[in-house]
């Protein structure tokens, strides 16, 4: 029972982590339509800020707090860079935008390599974020895990508020629902791409910050992440956050359920078969917003 | 002196290349046959006597590497789907060729070598056993591909899951795989794979003169399959494909299922993989995970894009280039390397996405990629809504009279 | 040209909902054999949404029956095959490949794998009287994508010919197109309307008022008038929802 909930709660934090990440992909492939393969490196960004903050900022507790802003603008810039140099000149081409990402996220796991070295390097958590918290029953939760999925929730609820009531918002909103229309309607369809490319990016800056607790950092941390934040947003549904949450929340769940029931790799096939299944349901994912449309 | 309006009556525009004829697909029958003439020179005759044995088991590989770039040619170039799984098609065909090799180099009743030093098995798990056959194994290598690729595609095409959609799960099958892979390290040699592989049906790998022979069987399967890709291509079928992919629901109202039309092209791909898979074993004496993964199920992408997604000969000649550079460049500069593949995906796909078939003129192909010739657009693709859709032409007649004329050819054809 | 029987289509209370939003709301709609039916109304009025409902893209609850048979519920390339054409607001034919080809792949839907894996050795009889019929038999291997708009139109009018369509769902076939080019298209809706049953939506009144035959108004998805052309432009409801709209313009 103890070993089930704690693997549960494993599951939970790791669809925390896919949440943060899948939070980004959601808003970006949601009003852009476009794959950006380079959002693994924008995690690994997050994550190699941490590690530097660590060695300017000794306290390992201060440099994390410091470590969360930083890494979300780090890699915020870096994903605005990203959508004004090349993004926004694919738009139409979808499937050639998620190859060039994919050049742009190779380039970028080499600067890493270059300047980091290719050996993984490992942070400190600070000492609030090492023990466990025991709960009644005897049962345990891990401190950081604990932290993540109170960064995560902090993230949607922030993004949820940001969406409906701020003036940004609704104008991302619209974008994403009929992006011809907003600019017909006034709204600078550029402007608000990058601004959404911007927190996009950045959440999967602080998912990077995230990870520096719970493992070693290396320069292709983000490749197998990227899938599975995917897989989110495409059994999620685009256009809406809640199908994200949902799913990552499940799929990290039923990947620790199944880790603790078969193996690992078992795990992972299983994981796919169920998400191919699902399609076979919902083809167009969890929630989707149905329109009249040819495609 | 006035505007021509109806659809007949109009001179040609020279500019719209509408008669030009696409060189490669369409090429006659005695231009192609030179070509095929030729490549079958080359691959026969100059690079055995001009490569050193070292040389020619490189170039195997890399011709193993442009046989699963062929599919990915059709699926992709022709069809749309940009499948970033090829790797799992090549591996199934792989580990079943090599499971066979494997067993054979064992002798009856043995365990392969590397289950005996993992030491947890008395004996061949049950999945390993039809695989001692020859008769078994060697179907496999391209019946299991298209079974598992006929079993994902019937499911994701016909509830219309496309695009980046498909990509993705394309990669997540890869990903799914390897790690299926690694983890039953007592029965699949896990992450180093199964390697060591000395014989392939009763002559020694590690002799050159039969290395040698494996490397003509690889080219002239190569060979085979690019007839089989340009009867593909140059078929109805072939048309359809590209209909398919430039406008799968127009395709579905004009009575086609559009879902079959892909499988076949998705299946057909999958077996090149697996046949290539297979021959890529005695070629390089081993398959493991590291070469079926999401980064080489990608990299054999970086090739067709290269060389050109569409054109016949394009991704073959573009995978062997990008397969010889990275054996030249990332033993002396591994990050150097990376550097340039990573700029090669970026440049090539964003300004030059016809491939490098486009920059020497044998692009333009009728059938190419919409999104093609659209370097460098800033914004999508407009339907321009009636304008400008009237051509002035010089000396043409009133328009009663063109009018006319489009009237008569319209009442004849009809009635007649 | 098609030698099969002229079959009409009756629709009984269609209704499609678009999550909560009701665009085509219990429509009654009857068009006789050889009919030439003009389908008009302001926008959102649910003429497109009609269309994709009767070809089987949207989802809808009623009855539409084509001849003897109920289209409803069928997936879109049955019901294409049970000889319902259309075509799109935005010229739909495949840019990337020949006007033949275009016309070919349209002929084919009933052709078996094994005639799909050979190479096209002649054209079709029914493509190359199409290609007259559309005025480019003088450029089968021309690009559709370097069409003229109005060509590409009536390649698209085309396809729906060889497709041996006995319905044809027009969706505003003449936009964009100049005089003479409706002139041109509306004879050949008249000549085609022989021997099939042809449904137009369009927007353009002198186009409707010289080639309708019987003209339906929809209006936030239902019927709004329905007759000859000279009776709905009488009816004060129709003028009502199209004040001061009533000439030569989208609506």
């Amino acid at each position: 029972m103890t070993v089930l909930f704690g693997q549960l709660f494993t599951g939970v934090s790791i669809g925390a982590v896919l949440l943060l990440i899948a939070l980004g992909l959601a808003l970006t492939f949601g009003q852009m339509n476009v794959i950006n393969m380079a959002h693994g490196e924008f995690i690994m960004a997050g994550a190699y800020t941490t590690y530097v903050l660590q060695q300017t900022i000794t306290g390992a507790g201060w440099s994390l707090l410091v470590a969360l802003p930083v890494a979300f603008v780090v890699a915020g810039t870096m994903g605005v860079l990203l959508e004004v140099l090349l993004i926004r000149r694919l738009y139409a081409r979808p499937l050639d935008t998620l190859l060039v990402t994919w050049g742009v996220s190779l380039i970028l796991q080499q600067l890493a390599r270059d300047v980091f070295g290719s050996p993984n390097v490992q942070t400190r958590a600070p000492d609030l974020l090492t023990g466990n918290i025991a709960l009644p029953g005897g049962l345990t939760v891990a401190t950081n895990r604990l932290f993540i999925l109170t960064l995560a929730v902090a993230a949607v609820v922030a993004l949820t508020l940001a969406l409906r009531l701020t003036p940004l918002g609704r104008r991302i909103r619209a974008v994403v629902q009929n992006r011809d229309l907003a600019a017909v309607s006034g709204i600078a369809t550029a402007r608000v791409d990058r601004t959404t490319f911007f927190i996009g990016s950045g959440l999967a800056g602080l998912a990077g910050v995230a990870l520096t607790l719970l493992g070693p950092i290396g320069p292709t941390m983000g490749t197998n992440l990227i899938i599975d934040a995917f897989l989110v947003v495409v059994v999620g549904g685009i256009g809406q956050l809640k199908g994200s949450v949902i799913v990552a929340f499940a799929l990290g769940v039923l990947q620790a359920t199944g880790e603790y029931l078969t193996t690992l790799s078992v795990a992972k096939v299983l994981v796919f078969v169920a998400i191919v299944a699902f399609l076979q349901w919902r083809p167009q994912g969890l929630f989707t917003l149905r329109t009249r449309s040819l495609a | 002196m006035s505007t021509v309006t109806a659809p007949t009556g109009r001179t040609p525009d020279p500019a719209a290349g509408g008669r030009r004829r696409n060189l490669l697909p369409g090429a006659g029958p005695a231009r192609a046959a030179a070509g095929f003439a030729l490549g079958a020179a080359l691959l026969f005759a100059v690079a055995p006597l001009a490569l050193s044995d070292f040389r020619l088991s490189l170039l195997a590989k890399y011709l193993c590497l442009a046989m699963v770039a062929i599919g990915i040619g059709i699926a992709w170039g022709r069809g749309g789907m940009l499948t970033l799984g090829q790797g799992v098609f090549f591996g199934l065909g792989g580990y079943a060729m090599a499971m066979h090799l494997k067993l054979a180099d064992a002798g009856p009743g043995e365990l392969p070598d590397f289950m005996q030093l993992y030491g947890q098995l008395d004996e061949l798990p049950w999945w390993w056993r039809p695989f001692a056959s020859p008769w078994f194994a060697l179907p496999a290598t391209v019946l299991l591909p298209m079974a598992v690729a006929f079993g994902l595609g019937s499911l994701v095409f016909r509830r219309k899951v496309r695009g980046a959609y498909f990509a993705i799960l394309s990669q997540a099958l890869a990903m799914a795989m390897v790690i299926l892979l690694v983890g039953q390290q007592g029965t699949t040699g896990g992450t180093n794979g199964l390697t060591d592989i000395q014989g392939f049906f009763g002559y020694a790998l590690t002799d050159p003169v039969n290395q040698r022979m494996v490397y003509f069987v690889i080219a002239g399967t190569l060979l085979a399959l690019l007839l089989l890709a340009r009867q593909l291509i140059q078929s109805r079928y072939g048309e359809l494909l590209v209909a398919v992919r430039d406008g799968e629901e127009r395709v579905r109202f004009l009575g086609y299922d559009p879902a079959s039309v892909k499988l076949v092209a998705y299946v057909v791909a999958a077996g090149m993989a697996g046949l290539a898979g297979a021959l890529f074993v005695p070629a390089v004496g081993i398959i493991s995970p590291a070469m079926i993964g999401i980064v080489p199920s990608i990299e054999f992408v970086i090739g067709v894009a290269v060389g050109g997604r569409a054109t016949l000969l394009g991704p073959v000649l573009g995978a062997v280039a990008v397969a010889w550079a990275k054996t030249a460049l990332s033993e002396r500069f591994p990050g150097g390397w990376t550097y340039l593949q990573g700029l090669m995906f970026v440049l090539v796909v964003a300004f030059l996405p016809g491939g490098l078939a486009a920059l020497v003129g044998l692009g333009r192909q009728r059938g190419d990629d919409p999104d093609r010739r659209r370097w460098w657009r800033r914004r999508r693709r407009q339907v321009p809504a009636g304008v400008g859709t009237t051509v002035p032409v010089e000396g043409a007649g009133t328009p009663e009279a063109t009018d006319g004329a489009g009237l008569a050819g319209a009442r004849t054809g009809v009635t007649a | 040209m098609t030698g099969e029987r002229l079959d009409g289509l009756r629709i009984r209370d269609l209704r499609v909902t678009f999550d909560g939003f009701t665009a085509v709301d219990g429509v009654d709609l009857d068009v006789a054999p050889g009919d030439i039916r003009f389908l008009i109304g302001p926008n959102g009025a649910g003429k497109t949404t009609l269309v994709d409902a009767v070809t089987g893209l949207v989802r809808a609850t009623g009855s539409v029956r084509f001849g003897d048979t109920e289209l409803l519920g069928r997936d879109v390339h049955r019901i294409a095959r049970l000889g319902v054409g259309r075509t799109f607001q935005t010229a739909a034919v495949f840019e990337e490949l020949s006007v033949l080809q275009n016309l070919d792949i349209a002929a084919g839907a009933g052709r078996s794998w094994w005639s799909l894996a050979r190479r096209r050795r002649r054209i079709p009889d029914e493509v190359a009287e199409a290609l007259t019929t559309i005025g480019l038999a003088d450029r089968p291997d021309q690009l559709a994508g370097t069409l003229a708009h109005g060509q590409k139109q009536w390649l698209e009018i085309g396809m729906l010919l060889v497709q041996n369509a006995r319905l044809l769902l027009l969706d505003e076939p003449v936009a964009g197109m100049s005089h003479d080019e409706r002139d041109a298209t509306g004879a050949l809706l008249e000549t085609v309307s022989r021997d099939r049953t042809v449904v137009v939506i369009e927007h353009d009144m002198d186009f409707l008022r010289r080639f309708a035959r019987t003209v339906t108004v929809l209006h936030a998805g239902r019927v709004l008038s329905e007759g000859s052309v000279a009776q709905v432009q009488a009816d004060p409801r129709v003028q009502e929802v199209y004040l001061g709209v009533d000439s030569g313009t989208e609506a």
